[in-house]
């Protein structure tokens, strides 16, 4: 039996680990630069691309694939991510290994990362810039490229400040002063006085308005004034706009401290950057943050309410029929499957609590709903409602376990109840309130159904967070790692191009509730120290 | 707040009254009156549950300032009588009992009364030491805590004065802040002594002190014990005829829910009157 039973766990083990390795592997893969293989293909090839024989790319996969019975049972093939979507317009090609004639791995071809249409692959011409055409064989071609997409980058950052932070807060001035202004027509509040200040006000907001939107369009305008000259594999020359760059390297120069730097700076930029292009290129950043924010303030919600639920039901309630149908709902409310509380968190916070709020505190807004649609407050709160059995339980247990002799020495020290409960009882289960919480964040931070319905979005133009007062917007919607999985693995336009976006989605994502619940047990680990005596 | 020196007797009893009565069918003996009465109690009975009864018709007073020691078997309700002078089984649901018990003449039962201003007159050491998970200062201070001192003056006073009194003092007063898990079990026995004599409590219990500690820690607390009783009126449970005999003054018998005989210690050991006491003192029961 103990055989039996060792096995099983080793199995389970065994699965785990794969499936961990498995996500390891290809979500780490795709930071990673690999080589770029040039392939020329044999007379008649059904890979060739538009009708030219030689193409090139990273080779993404080599499997096996069965063809018809005269040619043999199986084949190989590969599949080789040849980029330039605006060209060929897709990115990825089959290529049979016996329609290879040629391999090649050349030292001149670039991959450019683009702000659209994915990477580009290539060779480079030359650069058109105001001054003059510079040829890629000319001495100077490298440092000047380098110059241009750099300039591009900070140009682009120019533009994103201007048109997010500064037209952003222009924006939300002229919103704060029409909703001020309809406020007072709806109190009846309104004087003529009051309607030209804001007029007054709003024109010059507008003026200010369109000098920046000036200064971003003459930005936009230089970004297109370059041109990067490039030559495809295939043999036909094409130009972009060199402002649309934002990196580039030679995969099949660089070397190995070379591709190393370049994957983590691949990982940094993942961790970093805002999704372009459908969320199947650039960053994840949002979504990390809103997973974060949402956890935490799922967290903040869930410990009170269910901490205080558990005192109740241990401390003070007479155990009893009652009490004992109270605590079998608690504990079958954790059964329950999410997507109903995303039901209930729409129709009782979304619909009623925030509906109600709106149309007490913001009627000015409507019909536009504040509070009465999706926002993370709504789904911190939707989690919490749906993890706070996992506390209440954990919390139960580590009260139940708090030594007699400690509560009636704080008793017979002529402690009140409630005294005791707060100086002996709560420090002591602490350890297990915060394995509860534990539970409970591995629950909720890896959850999607219910959110779907509560306040997670595609594409969030704004994080929860920022520096326009109040800072904590609880009523926006938000981006969220797990949706992010569900959004690009199911929905992208472009499975296959997001696949490996995917992989490394669901790494992070593991990798964040790791960190959350490591924390939370270090944090747990020290609590237990001090307080050695207890049994949780 | 809550005076944290002894209240002036509410109701000092000035009845004459004789230092020993026992049950009726044990008979009392008529020893001289010496010091009022402190712990009276009178017919009383205790249920855990309404079939189960652990106290029969208890009646007996329990003297100031002196050690008085309850022996018996296991299982014979000497602690539960304990427990009931501060009201500690209040916590276990389902218990009932007749009769009464005052304590400086107020009746315990009293609905009036607040349990925890009893409390905070009777000081409790219990059989398991018990220090909170918190340092070996805040243990001390905790009853003071409770009720409201927030005075450091005060507080430090009555650390140095309590860790005194239960002779730790010199073996911690470099270690205050330390948690007082990091103590010896006789360190953490005589801290708990020290927290249930920091409120200067009128009466001291203690539930079997000394049953896990060592000879030396437990000589020490018997020493202790002895001392303690110039201030307080200490009541102890214990197992060990021995301790019963060296430190307390008057003796309680107890057997199956039943004050058997109580008198003085030196004539409960060698004199008693009841065979069941003489048997179990000598070793032939319990």
């Amino acid at each position: 039996m103990v055989w039996f039973s060792g096995m099983w766990l080793g199995i389970g083990l065994l699965m785990i680990v794969t499936l961990l390795g498995v996500i390891v592997k290809n979500g780490l893969s795709i930071f990673w630069p690999s080589r770029v293989m040039e392939v020329e293909l044999v007379e008649g090839s059904p890979a060739a691309i538009q009708g030219a024989k030689v193409l090139a790319g990273e080779v993404r996969k080599i499997q096996e694939k069965s063809v018809q019975a005269e040619k043999g049972g199986t084949a190989r093939e590969k599949q080789l991510f040849v980029g330039n979507r605006d060209a060929f317009g897709f990115g990825f090609r089959y290529v049979d290994e016996s329609d290879i004639a040629k391999i090649s791995y050349p030292e001149g071809i670039v991959l450019a990362e683009r702000v659209e249409y994915g990477d580009l692959i290539g060779y480079p011409v030359s650069l058109k810039l105001a001054t003059g055409e510079v040829k890629a064989d000319s001495a100077d071609f490298t440092a000047l490229l380098e110059q241009t997409v750099g300039a591009g980058n900070a140009r682009r950052g120019e533009i994103e400040s201007i048109e997010k932070d500064q037209i952003g807060k222009i924006n939300h001035r002229m919103g704060v002063l029409r909703l001020s202004q309809r406020k007072a027509e709806l109190d009846g509040k309104i004087t003529e006085d009051y309607r030209t200040e804001i007029a007054a006000e709003l024109a010059e907001l507008q003026r200010r308005y369109e000098i920046l939107a000036g200064k971003a369009a003459a930005l936009r305008a230089e970004q297109k004034a370059g041109l990067f000259v490039y030559r495809l594999p295939t043999g036909i020359e094409r130009e972009i706009p060199a402002g649309d760059l934002m990196q580039y390297y030679y995969p099949n120069q660089i070397g190995f401290f070379g591709r190393v730097g370049h994957f983590f700076s691949e990982i940094w930029h993942f961790f970093s950057r805002e999704p372009r292009e459908a969320n199947t290129e650039g960053g994840v950043f949002p979504a990390i943050f809103g997973t974060f924010v949402m956890t935490l303030l799922m967290s903040v919600a869930v410990v009170p309410f269910g901490v205080i639920a558990a005192i109740y039901l241990r401390e003070y309630s007479k155990q009893g029929p009652l009490v004992r149908a109270v605590r079998i709902a608690v504990n079958n409310l954790a059964g329950v499957p999410s997507i109903v509380f995303g039901v209930f968190g729409l129709g009782f916070f979304v619909y009623f609590v925030g509906g109600s709020i709106d149309s007490l505190f913001f009627p000015e807004r409507l019909p536009t709903p504040t509070y009465g649609t999706g926002g993370i407050l709504w789904a911190a709160l939707t989690l919490a409602l749906m993890t706070v059995p996992v506390v209440i339980v954990s919390t139960e247990e580590a009260i139940a376990a708090v030594s007699r002799g400690a509560r009636e020495a704080s008793l017979a020290a002529g402690a009140s109840k409630w005294q005791t409960i707060q100086r002996i009882v709560l420090p002591a289960s602490v350890p297990g309130i915060i394995t509860g919480l534990v539970l409970a964040m591995a629950r909720g931070a890896g959850e999607v159904a219910p959110l779907m319905l509560v306040g997670v979005v595609k594409l969030a133009p704004t994080l929860p967070l920022d520096t326009v007062a109040p800072f904590i917007h609880l009523e926006r919607k938000f981006m969220h790692l797990g949706f992010h999985i569900y959004d690009l693995g199911f929905q992208s336009p472009d499975s296959e191009a997001a696949k490996p976006m995917v992989f490394a989605t669901t790494l992070l994502l593991i990798a964040l509730v790791v960190v959350l619940n490591a924390s939370a047990i270090l944090l747990r680990e020290k609590l237990r120290r001090r307080y050695a005596s207890s049994a949780f | 707040m809550e005076d944290i020196h002894p209240a002036p007797n509410l109701d000092p009893m000035s009845q004459p009254s004789h230092s020993v009565t026992s049950a009726a069918e044990t008979g009392a003996s008529a020893a001289p009156i010496r010091k009022k009465d402190y712990i009276q109690v009178r017919d009383f009975s205790f249920n855990y549950t309404p079939a189960v009864r652990v106290l029969h018709g208890i009646t007996m007073d329990v003297p100031e300032n002196e050690v008085t020691a309850f022996i018996g078997p296991s299982g014979c309700g000497k602690t539960t009588l304990l427990r009931n002078f501060n009201r500690m089984n209040d916590l276990i649901d389902g218990i009932s009992h007749e009769g009464t018990i005052t304590v400086n003449g107020q009746d315990i039962f009293d609905p009036n009364l607040e349990v925890i201003s009893l409390r905070k007159r009777i000081g409790m050491v219990f059989q398991k030491s018990n220090p909170f998970p918190k340092s070996i200062y805040e243990n001390v201070v905790y009853s003071l805590r409770v009720a409201g001192q927030r005075n450091k003056e005060v507080l430090d006073e009555v650390v140095e004065r309590s860790l005194k009194g239960a002779a730790l003092w010199e073996e911690v007063k470099d270690r205050l802040q330390q948690s007082a898990l990091g103590l010896s079990g006789g360190q953490m026995q005589r801290l708990c002594i020290a927290r249930a004599i920091a409120n200067q409590p009128h009466i001291l219990l203690m539930d079997e002190p000394c049953s896990a500690l060592d000879p030396i820690a437990t000589a020490k607390v018997e020493e202790l014990i002895m001392e303690l009783k110039k201030q307080f009126t200490v009541v102890i449970v214990t197992h060990n005829m021995q301790q019963a005999a060296r430190i307390s003054d008057r003796t309680a018998y107890f057997y199956l829910g039943r004050l058997i005989e109580m008198d003085q210690t030196l004539k409960i050991f060698n004199n008693p009157q009841k065979k069941e006491t003489e048997d179990y003192i000598s070793g032939r029961l319990g």
